[in-house]
């Protein structure tokens, strides 16, 4: 009996010293782990090592249009690296980026357990990921170059290029495949894991978007899988499903790729709506204005982002009908997105605010989503998109939206998170520099994109005719400058993760469950049951009278 | 290996919430397979979709291809796949009323229905291979373009049906050596069921493949 007391003793006084980090050490302890920490950690460490090699292939293509001609690569080149990029950028960063690092790491604490339903199938999808990665990056090695594409791999010319597109379109069956179980993961942890009393009406704005996310995962991304399938099986056994010349249909392979990726730009959306939602009622220290609002406005944009895919094909031949009934519907997709805008809008409006890093990022969500959402109704308005189709207007949008919008929540959510990830404080000083670096980087970067686009300067080509040359000038310019602020954004958090001062449990007066348990956490997420708010998620009457 | 023996000591020790991700949850697992087989039905819908429309564009040579098929060997693996669903379902049952025995058979006669289902397959798409219909043979690439794709359409879904029916196979030997040494048992049936819903979805898959190109005019 003597022997068990002692040994709890000993335990309860390991308790406090220890969290996720430091209760078990060497490389195996990462590799084989099923902690939902650890293994979002191991997202965010190769996400971010794509993240960036992405971003210089990007730096790389801007230099190339910094003039007209050719200065550093020739035209095959340049077709290989946006389609690298683009590739790099979708599947091995925006898409995993919020719910396989945040959503993988927060979700649990924000629900009040220990870990996702499935830990065993999460670490799974981490290799897959990784097995992904490895296809993706391969075709620089492997065959007669990357694919040069551009990451749509549209047919017939995906299936008739000497490059290797095989081994791209695996990576992307692959990574689909990680997408899908992490999708399946969540859905099961947020209907099975819930704390006792947390109803859905009670659950963090967080867990609804990545809940909206994670059908969407879960019920399109087998489309692309089969239909990239398809194509692999057309270039391997020299078939002509999607090739005219053969009696294939272009056109039908085009349904089917957007069919997912269409509803894969709000998989890429839906977490960062989640992320400001959270941050913003933390540094306004106040109830989210329409909560409900919110959290069932992600299911709508889920539920009708299914059925808009048609308007990337106004241009490729589709019937006047058809197409007045996809325009109609991406239209509907911009009243719950803009509820949202308003709420959050709202929520700020005679909160006490707090302006600190995370908030800014935020705030510039909200500022570049409403650029990117409104740019985006003018491609989806039938007329406007015969003008804008396939020039850089349509990069500015889709840049706005995914980098300015997604982006800057992956960040955002990178700030807010950071003391309770790492248990230290960074410089909030040099942070904000680094945001505002990064920000103006940003609209230098991008938005003369929009207005070289509007003049009707072509996307995909490494040369252009001279009367584009300033806005290219500027825009190159401003790759200098946001890279600039990400290499300093990213310095400050390496920085404080080795020299920061300890962090706090709760630093920013949040009220969602994460910020109960300690900083970094413990290996099993909580030390005591953690207290529910009874009023909500959001109720913040309780942290004012303290 | 420190981090091993850590592990095993936490777990014993820590406090535990009641609504932890480490306990056994069968609805859990049941809705996670269950939204597995959503995905793997869209996944096969990618594929229905794009048969319905090159036989809207290919109605005459999708008919005149449907008659290489051989109707009886189609009709054969359909009642044998709908017998191997019967006995997945009987072996559920039997294991929730505690004749463990019985369950294993049963399982066992489903992963032999599997068996005769790809030997059949085999002799068909051997036939199939004589007569050079695969892509990229002779004859293959001297037919009509909507025969091809009948013929790659043919060959890719019952392909990828057969890779499934190898699957389920697997995933039901692995519920009967689960079975055997009582991992699986009357109460703990989570696992048992999600190898019979998957066996399921495969027998459902072929239920619309044997019309779709063996039967339909």
């Amino acid at each position: 009996m003597s022997t068990a007391t002692f040994n709890n003793q000993e335990f309860s006084e390991q308790e406090n010293s220890l969290n996720y980090l430091n209760a078990q050490k060497g490389v195996f302890s990462w590799l084989f782990t099923l902690d939902h920490k650890r293994i979002a950690l191991l997202y965010l460490y190769s996400i971010i090592s794509f993240f960036l090699v992405g971003a210089s292939l990007g730096i790389l293509m801007r230099l190339e249009l910094l003039n007209p001609g050719r200065d550093l690569i020739g035209p095959q080149t340049y077709n290989e690296v946006f389609t690298l990029h683009g590739v790099i950028m979708i599947f091995l960063f925006i898409i995993p980026s919020i719910p396989a690092v945040f959503g993988n790491f927060m979700l649990p604490l924000m629900l009040g357990t220990d870990d996702v339903a499935f830990p065993k199938l999460n670490l799974l999808s981490w290799y897959l990921y990784i097995l992904g990665a490895f296809f993706a990056l391969g075709t620089l090695v492997f065959g007669n170059g990357p694919a040069d594409t551009g990451w749509t791999f549209y047919a017939p010319y995906s299936v008739k290029t000497g490059t290797n597109v095989s081994m791209a379109v695996m990576a992307a069956f692959i990574l689909g495949f990680s997408s899908i179980l992490t999708g399946l993961n969540f859905i099961v942890t947020i209907h099975r894991l819930r704390t006792p009393g947390m109803s859905f009406n009670k659950m963090p704005l967080f867990a609804w978007g990545l809940y909206a996310t994670s059908w969407i995962q879960v019920l399109a991304t087998p489309v692309i899988g089969i239909t990239l399938l398809m194509i692999f099986a057309e270039r391997v056994l020299g078939v002509g499903l999607f090739d005219p010349s053969m009696g294939g249909d272009p056109i039908l392979y085009q349904h089917l790729f957007w069919i997912y990726s269409h509803p894969a730009v709000y998989i890429m959306a839906l977490p960062a709506m989640g992320i400001v939602s959270e941050i913003i009622p933390t540094f306004s220290q106040r109830t989210i204005f329409g909560y409900k609002a919110i959290a069932y406005s992600s299911m709508a944009i889920a539920i009708i982002g299914y059925f808009v895919w048609g308007h990337h094909m106004f241009t490729s031949g589709m019937s006047g009908p058809a197409a007045i009934i996809f325009s109609i519907l991406t239209f509907l997709v911009a009243i719950p997105t803009a509820i949202k805008v308003f709420n959050w809008v709202a929520t700020l409006y005679k909160g006490s605010i707090n302006i600190q890093p995370p908030l800014l990022f935020a705030l510039a969500f909200i500022f570049n989503f409403m650029i990117g959402g409104l740019t985006g109704l003018m491609n989806g308005a039938l007329a406007a998109d015969i003008h804008v189709h396939d020039t850089y207007f349509v990069v500015g949008h889709f840049h706005y939206v995914m980098f300015g919008g997604t982006g800057f929540a992956f960040f955002g959510a990178m700030h807010y998170w950071f003391p309770k990830i790492y248990g230290k404080n960074f410089n909030r000083k040099i942070a904000n520099i680094s945001f505002w670096i990064f920000f103006i980087g940003f609209q230098v970067l991008y938005f003369p994109m929009l207005v070289v686009g509007i003049m009707g300067m072509p996307r995909r080509y490494y040369d252009y005719l001279p009367e584009f040359h300033i806005p290219n000038v500027i825009s190159t310019v401003g790759s200098w400058i946001l890279a600039s602020g990400l290499l300093l954004m990213i310095g400050n958090l390496v920085y404080a993760y080795f020299r920061g001062s300890k962090a706090v449990s709760n630093p920013w007066h949040g009220i969602t469950l994460e910020w109960q348990t300690s900083s970094p956490p413990p290996v099993h997420n909580f030390n005591k049951m953690p207290e529910l708010n009874k009023k909500g998620p959001y109720h913040f009457s309780n942290a004012m009278d303290a | 290996m420190q981090w091993m023996l850590n592990n095993k000591f936490k777990m014993k020790n820590h406090f535990s919430l009641p609504n932890s991700g480490h306990n056994f949850d069968a609805k859990g697992s049941k809705l996670g397979m269950w939204l597995f087989l959503f995905t793997e039905l869209l996944l096969f819908g990618g594929l229905f979709l794009t048969y319905l429309v090159y036989r809207n564009l290919y109605h005459e040579a999708f008919l005149q291809s449907s008659f290489h098929l051989n109707k009886w060997a189609g009709f054969t693996n359909t009642i044998v796949l709908l017998t191997s669903s019967m006995t997945v379902a009987m072996s559920i049952v039997a294991l929730k009323k505690g004749a463990k025995n019985k369950a294993i058979w049963l399982l066992a006669l489903t992963i032999i229905a599997a068996g005769i289902f790809m030997v059949i397959k085999y002799f068909e798409w051997s036939v199939k291979f004589e007569h050079g219909l695969f892509p990229g043979m002779d004859h293959y690439m001297s037919m009509e373009p909507g025969e091809k794709i009948y013929f790659f359409l043919y060959f890719f879904m019952t392909g990828l049906h057969g890779l499934h029916v190898i699957i389920g196979a697997v995933f039901i030997a692995v519920v009967i050596k689960k079975i055997a040494n009582s991992k699986v048992n009357k109460d703990r049936v989570s696992l048992h069921e999600n190898a019979g819903l998957y066996w399921h979805l495969v027998d459902l898959v072929w239920i619309y493949l044997f019309p779709l190109f063996y039967l339909i005019r």
